[in-house]
């Protein structure tokens, strides 16, 4: 269990536009991001000495961006092979770098042009090698495809209706709606979700998240500096990764996942409260790791919000609106906002932590969670200010 | 072959013996030697007990269904574009493992949770068949 609950801090936090065609490189949007996290913080770009990302081969790796930084003495550049299960481990792995000193000041980022360059599942290969080999030749190829799956196993055990999914979707609308780097800010309600074109049953259009370019940066130090630093220091108290048996051979493949009515959160909820010392409803936010409207209900449950198979009415009733019980996606989530992969959540909670989040700003906001993950593997923290 | 033009599986020292027995229309699965277990996908290990020893048994190709989906948007457009809708499904065999399949021989909405299936084997090159399934007879 993780173990070093307030000691560790994100102290800056960066990000470029979000948009459908940046016209500029990975490499520079990742850096920009970067630079800005530095600046946000205050601190020199020249005491960055550890730098940390994840992906699937469509961005740039760490070194690259300490390069083109500038970094003089890069002592921690680090790749994770990753989807958004890592957007939280990434920071996890910082200030684990840190605590055995192997870096002192330590970048996170992820960057992609997910929308003008490289598509997640595209799907134009046509040898299914790996485990891919069972699951591509009948026309299983999208992550839609594949999470939609999962929906329909929760709908059989527990009746789950395409209206409760809609309520997530209306609620991150109604969040970007006041969020100006929001790419989807354009109100919706419960009808324009149900009338959204059916894309993968259950799925319609509206249950699927974005396709984005940009990039965005946390930078995560010890607490005794960042309280020196320009801003308020959100803390990091808890967090976890991981997933139960049978996780996989990548991403996609769940074929042997026991029951898909429940995903990765219900093996990480006892680490993550018990690093953290706090429970669920200690919690004032929840940025909920939203890649499809339906594995924010998984996440609910498993980490103990609601009773297994109760995420459909919980989400149905208002609790998770911005004037709710558990105000969640308070930026519009990967299904409004932008899909940069989960870090985007992280961001959002130090914005809402230190009170910076405008017209968004979820009242005296002491406790975040964010969660990264929807299928077997995911991360979660959760962070005070 | 090239004229199929849809994703088609590349079989590797773990799965050989698998996609022979498909191209010969029999569903055929590794049985641990050691502790008894089924196990799908193909592999060289057990995950249960380690054991690299296993038989090949011919699985009886029934099961039922555990989750399906209905693609209605192709993707990649131009290769499933004719195919829409199509059912994708999670099957579980008799045998105790759960494999990745299509439903034909029935409309999607005709598709229900814990429905019995048998397998249908579709030629699809001169090298590959494909375990479809398809409602099971008798139903």
């Amino acid at each position: 269990m993780w173990s070093l609950r307030d000691r560790h801090c994100i102290a800056g936090i960066g990000f470029t536009e979000y948009s459908k065609a940046s016209g500029r490189t990975v490499l520079d949007l990742a850096s920009s991001a970067c630079l800005a996290a530095a600046e946000d913080a205050g601190v020199a770009v020249e005491a960055i000495d550890g730098i940390v990302s994840f992906h699937f081969n469509d961005s740039v790796p760490a070194i690259a961006v300490a390069t083109q930084l500038g970094l003089p003495a890069a002592r921690y550049a680090i790749d994770i092979a990753g989807g958004g299960n890592a957007a939280n481990l990434i920071v996890l792995q910082a200030a684990a770098a840190i605590e055995a000193g192997l870096a002192e000041t330590v970048l996170c980022y992820r960057a992609m042009n997910g929308r003008s360059g490289f598509r997640l599942g595209g799907g134009r290969e046509l040898s299914a090698h790996g485990v891919t080999q069972y699951t591509a030749p009948f026309g299983w190829i999208t992550y839609p495809q594949a999470m939609a799956m999962w929906c329909r196993r929760h709908m059989i055990e527990y009746g789950t209706t395409s209206e409760q999914l809609g309520a997530v979707a209306v609620t991150c609308r109604a969040n970007a709606v006041l969020n100006a780097r929001a790419m989807q800010r354009q109100p919706i309600g419960l009808d324009d979700y149900l009338a959204s074109r059916p894309i993968v049953d259950p799925f319609r259009m509206l249950d699927i998240c974005l396709e984005s370019d940009g990039a965005c940066a946390v930078l995560v130090t010890r607490a005794d500096r960042a309280r020196d630093l320009r801003h308020r220091p959100v803390y990091i108290m808890g967090g976890a990764y991981g997933g139960g048996p049978n996780q996989g051979e990548d991403l996609f493949d769940a074929i042997r996942w026991p029951d898909h009515s429940h995903n990765y959160a219900r093996y990480i909820a006892a680490d993550l409260w018990g690093s953290a010392g706090v429970g669920p409803t200690d919690v004032d936010v929840a940025e909920i790791y939203d890649c499809f409207t339906y594995s924010v209900l998984m996440q609910l449950e498993g980490l103990g919000f609601c009773k297994e198979g109760e995420g459909g009415p919980f989400v149905a009733d208002g609790r998770i609106a911005r004037d709710g019980a558990l105000p969640i996606n308070t930026h519009g989530g990967l299904l409004s906002e932008a899909y940069i992969h989960g870090l985007n959540h992280v961001v959002e909670a130090v914005s809402q932590l230190r009170g910076h989040a405008g017209p968004r700003q979820i009242p005296d906001a002491e406790i975040a969670l964010t969660t990264a993950g929807a299928m077997t593997c995911g991360s979660a923290m959760v962070l005070r200010r | 072959m090239t004229a199929y033009g849809k994703p088609l599986p590349v079989p590797d020292a773990d799965s050989r013996h698998f996609w022979a027995g498909c191209r010969s229309h029999r569903l055929l699965l590794q049985r641990c030697r050691s502790c008894g277990t089924h196990r799908f996908p193909a592999g060289a290990l057990c995950p249960a007990c380690r054991s690299r020893e296993a038989d090949w048994i011919e699985s009886r190709g029934r099961g039922t269904v555990f989750s399906w989906i209905t693609v209605r948007h192709p993707v990649p457009r131009d290769v499933y574009a004719a195919d829409v809708p199509y059912v994708v499904a999670l099957v579980d065999l008799e045998e105790g493992v759960r494999m990745a399949t299509n439903i034909v021989g029935c409309a999607p909405e005709e598709v229900t949770a814990g429905m019995p299936v048998e397998v249908a084997f579709e030629d699809v090159t001169a090298e590959i068949s494909l375990p479809r399934f398809r409602p099971a007879a008798g139903r």
